[in-house]
């Protein structure tokens, strides 16, 4: 494998709230190669797009970075000072953010905000920048691209709107993606458009990408990669088909299963019982015990990450599929 | 925080803001001072017996021929300032809380048969409401009085037509709200009469915000009431509110003579500041969205 | 869209005529202007024809007719005092009156929005904290003494700024104007402050408010992850966003102001037509109060019209706000 374009080491953040400091990432690691895809997949609040922000250095308060590494390209992200973390955004590590509907500022036009994205980090003129936001507009599949650069935000579809976004975050050609969510919003045909149209993309400039989802049966069709997260930690991290073909972390398995699918025709889907737990009221050792159906007492104490062969973790004292 | 009854919870939540607590301290202190006026102040200012025009325009701090001690000054009549004041503010908390109490009374009935019946009654209302609303309460208040005249009666009369229809529109949004609301119709079910429903369901749900809006609209009244006796349309001269206090100072303002309208002012800045602390947390605390 | 003004037109139509006969029978059964007006040493024969000359001698609902056909001819009768037309002495005063509430709207803006901003963007910080108790007491302290307390720091202590009337004036297409002359400007800079300051206040919690919540939109992060510098962010950002309502309520505002004025114009001998409206009152002038509040009832109707109809115009697009 070639050397890691991020590495994300025991990043730990957390929030000051008046009932005490929540810890809504707890110590999560991984590596990205060049042009590889990682799924970040779990349910909302399980702390997977803080995760996201924090690899920007971009926590808002009452939120703070409290420990670990963000690598990019062997350089420490966290402990840049301000305007290099600034200079970084956008330019090395571009976001999409969920609905792009929000993202959009809806006072000001779309060459304005792609532009102004340029000159934040390229020594271009105005009729460069806007040559090179026209380009990335084409490269999106946005019919008669110019036009569009004139046009606000809310006269265009959601679709349109995020092919924009997409466009933003590739016109700068950055090592990393980071897409949360980016198709959620969006009517299913337009879903899979895009998604098709991100995958050629990608692969084509070898971008590396963060694909944050609730969503497993995206991530099967895009990533290598798939990080599980349950209440702020990593439960289960490995290559994609290992993991979606014999999950380990009972919380991987529930996933799957809640799946419709051809083989679950006519029977009634399995779910997961239980609500996703509040941070701030975790239960002791494994935070998924309550919802688990094989939890024991052994799961009083919260499980290590353990290694299962040579690419895969799992936080689990009873953890699947053969394993033990 | 333990919270068994409304009440309490209420309490509860008051307290806190320290600031709010003060300003409520201070705001019953205000009030204890001008419905004791006749022990507070050291003087009747309108006790010709007690007046020395030999004393007129004292500065703060001076003492009188009779050994008075005149610690905010006197006026050119030779009243303390301090006790003038303490009568003056008498005159507008009881203009601006008599006017208040009929405006919440009349706002509240318009506001719930407003809701309750709906159709074109709903419709008179609420236009009156609206066009009423889209004027700035002191124009209202200056077309009122120069139709009505000078007196303090008119003044209140003009405070409660400005001041009913804010209350009419809030009674009115809640009272909707709760209408809707199963108890309302499980109470309807029971047969209840509408009287019943509206006056011992419906009503009590529609105070917090009236509570508010009065405690705010208080404020309003008091300055309202000061503007327009500064204007010369207000209440007579035998009865000076602050405003009147005020503006009897104007005139020896620009010889120097500052403390006749400066300390009627304060004491009318910190009584309206002391009110709209109250009113602005009790927003907050009344109002859930505000909640954090 | 049609109906819809048809019947907006209607209701302005009704609520001026609703509020002439209010006016006209309240005002005409007050005080009788033959006692102020008629020197009671003067002969009868004198007294009956300044009845006469003043319409007087005639019934009410005649006199009422009468001015209702004034009115729609726009003639509103003459001053008993000044012995013009009321509505010329009126338009002539105009001028001054909004002279003074466009310096002082200007003045909120340029002072309020800042502030509010800095308020919204750093609400913990000491100085923010300043900045909202100042506005408490802006809002709090009631305009007149206010003007009485510039007038006593400016005028009669510190002998830099005059106390009251309007200096001279230079004439613009016709119409006196105070700013463009030193001395003018010395006599509008006290009233203009005493118009804003409670207009400061309210566009400082505005903005506060308006801040505090668009910080918090997803566009305004984005701008943030693309990388934008902290200053284009809020500048432009942040900003533009706030100006719409800020300004929409401001403009609404100006009626308010000028009803206010009268506060103003009263202490500081400012000649507008507040001052005129007072001065009439007193006098008993009818005919001019009547104009007065014809006049402001109209202007009122119309702001309150206008605003409505650019409402329905952006509705479209707020609506497509609010469902995003």
């Amino acid at each position: 494998m070639s050397a890691p374009v991020l590495s994300v080491r025991g990043l730990i953040t957390e929030f000051e709230t008046r009932e005490g400091s929540v810890r809504a990432v707890n110590n999560v690691s991984f590596d990205l190669a060049p042009g590889e895809v990682l799924g970040l997949v779990g349910e909302s609040g399980s702390g997977k797009t803080i995760t996201g922000f924090s690899i920007m250095g971009l926590v808002e308060e009452p939120g703070v970075i409290r420990g670990g590494e963000v690598l990019l390209n062997d350089e420490n992200v966290l402990a840049l000072p301000e305007p290099k973390l600034r200079a970084l955004r956008g330019d090395r590590i571009a976001m999409i953010f969920q609905d792009p509907m929000m993202t959009l500022n809806p006072v000001l036009r779309i060459d304005t905000q792609m532009i102004e994205t340029i000159l934040a980090h390229r020594k271009l003129s105005k009729a460069e920048a806007r040559e090179m936001a026209t380009e990335a507009l084409a490269l999106v599949g946005i019919p008669s691209p110019a036009e569009r650069l004139r046009a606000y935000p809310h006269e265009l579809s959601g679709g349109m709107r995020q092919r924009v976004v997409i466009a933003i975050a590739l016109m700068l050609e950055p090592d990393l993606i980071i897409a949360d969510e980016p198709t959620t919003a969006l009517d299913v045909t337009i879903q899979s458009q895009i998604l098709f149209e991100m995958q050629k993309l990608m692969a084509s400039r070898q971008t590396a990408m963060i694909w944050i989802t609730h969503d497993l049966t995206v991530v099967a069709g895009l990533a290598q990669k798939v990080a599980v997260m349950y209440a702020g930690k990593i439960v289960e991290y490995g290559l994609v088909d290992d993991l979606l073909d014999r999950p380990a972390h009972p919380y991987t398995q529930g996933l799957m299963q809640s799946i419709p699918s051809n083989t679950s025709r006519g029977n009634r889907l399995t779910q997961i019982p239980g609500m996703t737990p509040s941070l701030l009221k975790l239960p002791k050792g494994c935070a998924f015990a309550p919802r688990c159906a094989y939890a024991s007492e052994a799961c009083k104490v919260a499980p290590e990450e353990t290694a299962i062969g040579e690419t895969r973790r799992v936080r689990c004292h009873h953890a699947l599929g053969g394993v033990s | 925080m333990v919270a068994d009854t409304p009440l309490k919870r209420f309490i509860a939540d008051y307290v806190s803001s320290p600031l709010a607590v003060i300003a409520a301290i201070g705001m019953a202190l205000v009030i204890l001072a001008a419905a004791f006026a006749e022990f507070v102040a050291p003087q009747n200012p309108y006790d010709l017996m007690t007046v020395n025009i030999l004393d007129g325009s004292l500065e703060p701090g001076e003492t009188g021929f009779d050994g008075f001690y005149y610690w905010l000054g006197s006026d050119e009549q030779g009243r303390d300032m301090y006790s003038a004041m303490i009568y003056g503010l008498r005159i507008s908390l009881v203009v601006s809380v008599i006017a208040v109490t009929s405006a919440v009374f009349i706002g509240l009935t318009m506001g719930m048969i407003a809701a309750w019946k709906g159709g074109w009654v709903e419709s008179l209302i609420m236009r009156i409401v609206d066009i009423q609303l889209s004027f700035p309460a002191l124009f209202v208040a200056l077309l009122l009085l120069a139709i009505l005249g000078k007196g303090i009666d008119k003044v209140i009369i003009a405070l409660i037509l400005i001041q009913w229809a804010y209350f009419a529109r809030a009674v009115r949004g809640a009272a909707l709200v709760e209408i809707r609301k199963d108890y309302v119709m499980a109470a309807r079910c029971a047969a209840l009469s509408p009287h019943r429903i509206l006056f011992r369901h419906v009503m009590p749900n529609c105070l917090p915000p009236v509570i508010v809006i009065a405690t705010v609209q208080i404020a309003n009244a008091i300055a309202i009431e000061a503007a327009l006796s500064f204007l010369g349309v207000g209440v007579p001269i035998t009865e000076p509110s602050l405003g009147l206090l005020i503006a009897n100072g104007f005139d020896y303002l620009l010889s120097g003579r500052y403390w006749i309208s400066f300390y009627p002012g304060v004491a009318l800045l910190i009584t309206l500041v002391l009110i709209n602390l109250v009113g602005d947390h009790l927003r907050d605390i009344l109002n859930p969205r505000m909640n954090k | 869209m049609l109906a819809y003004l048809i019947r907006r037109f209607g209701q302005a139509i009704l609520v001026m005529s609703v509020m002439a006969t209010i006016v006209f029978f309240g005002l005409y059964m007050v005080g009788n202007p033959v006692d102020l007006l008629i020197n009671p040493e003067d002969d009868l024969l004198a007294q009956e024809a300044a009845i006469r000359r003043l319409g007087l001698d005639k019934p009410v609902h005649i006199q009422f007719f009468h001015f209702l056909g004034g009115l729609v001819q726009g003639d509103l009768g003459t001053s008993f005092v000044h012995n013009t037309p009321a509505l010329e002495l009126i338009l002539s005063r105009l001028p001054a009156t909004l002279e003074l509430a466009f310096l002082g709207v200007f003045f909120a803006l340029v002072i309020g929005i800042p502030l509010g901003m800095y308020a919204g963007l750093y609400p913990k910080s000491p100085v923010s904290r300043t900045i909202m108790a100042g506005s408490v007491i802006g809002f709090s302290t009631p305009n007149f003494w206010q003007g009485l307390m510039l007038i006593m720091l400016f005028a009669v202590f510190w002998r830099i700024l005059p106390a009251g009337g309007r200096g001279e004036t230079v004439d613009v297409l016709g119409i006196p104007v105070s700013f463009l002359t030193w001395d003018g400007l010395s006599h509008l800079f006290l009233p203009a402050l005493n118009v804003a300051i409670y207009k400061i206040s309210l566009v400082i919690r505005l903005t506060r408010a308006g801040t505090a919540e668009i910080g918090l939109q997803d566009y305004v992060k984005y701008a943030r992850a693309r990388g934008l510098s902290e200053w284009r962010v809020i500048n432009v950002h942040i900003l533009k966003n706030i100006l719409i309502p800020v300004v929409t309520v401001v403009g609404l505002e100006l009626g308010n102001v000028i009803a206010f004025a009268v506060v103003t114009e009263t202490v500081f001998a400012w000649p507008g037509i507040g001052k005129l409206l007072i001065d009439s009152i007193g006098l008993l002038d009818r005919p001019v109060v009547v104009a007065y509040l014809m006049l402001t009832v109209f202007m009122f109707v119309m702001i309150n019209l206008v605003v409505d109809i650019i409402y329905s115009l952006l509705d479209p697009r707020i609506r497509v706000k609010r469902r995003a």
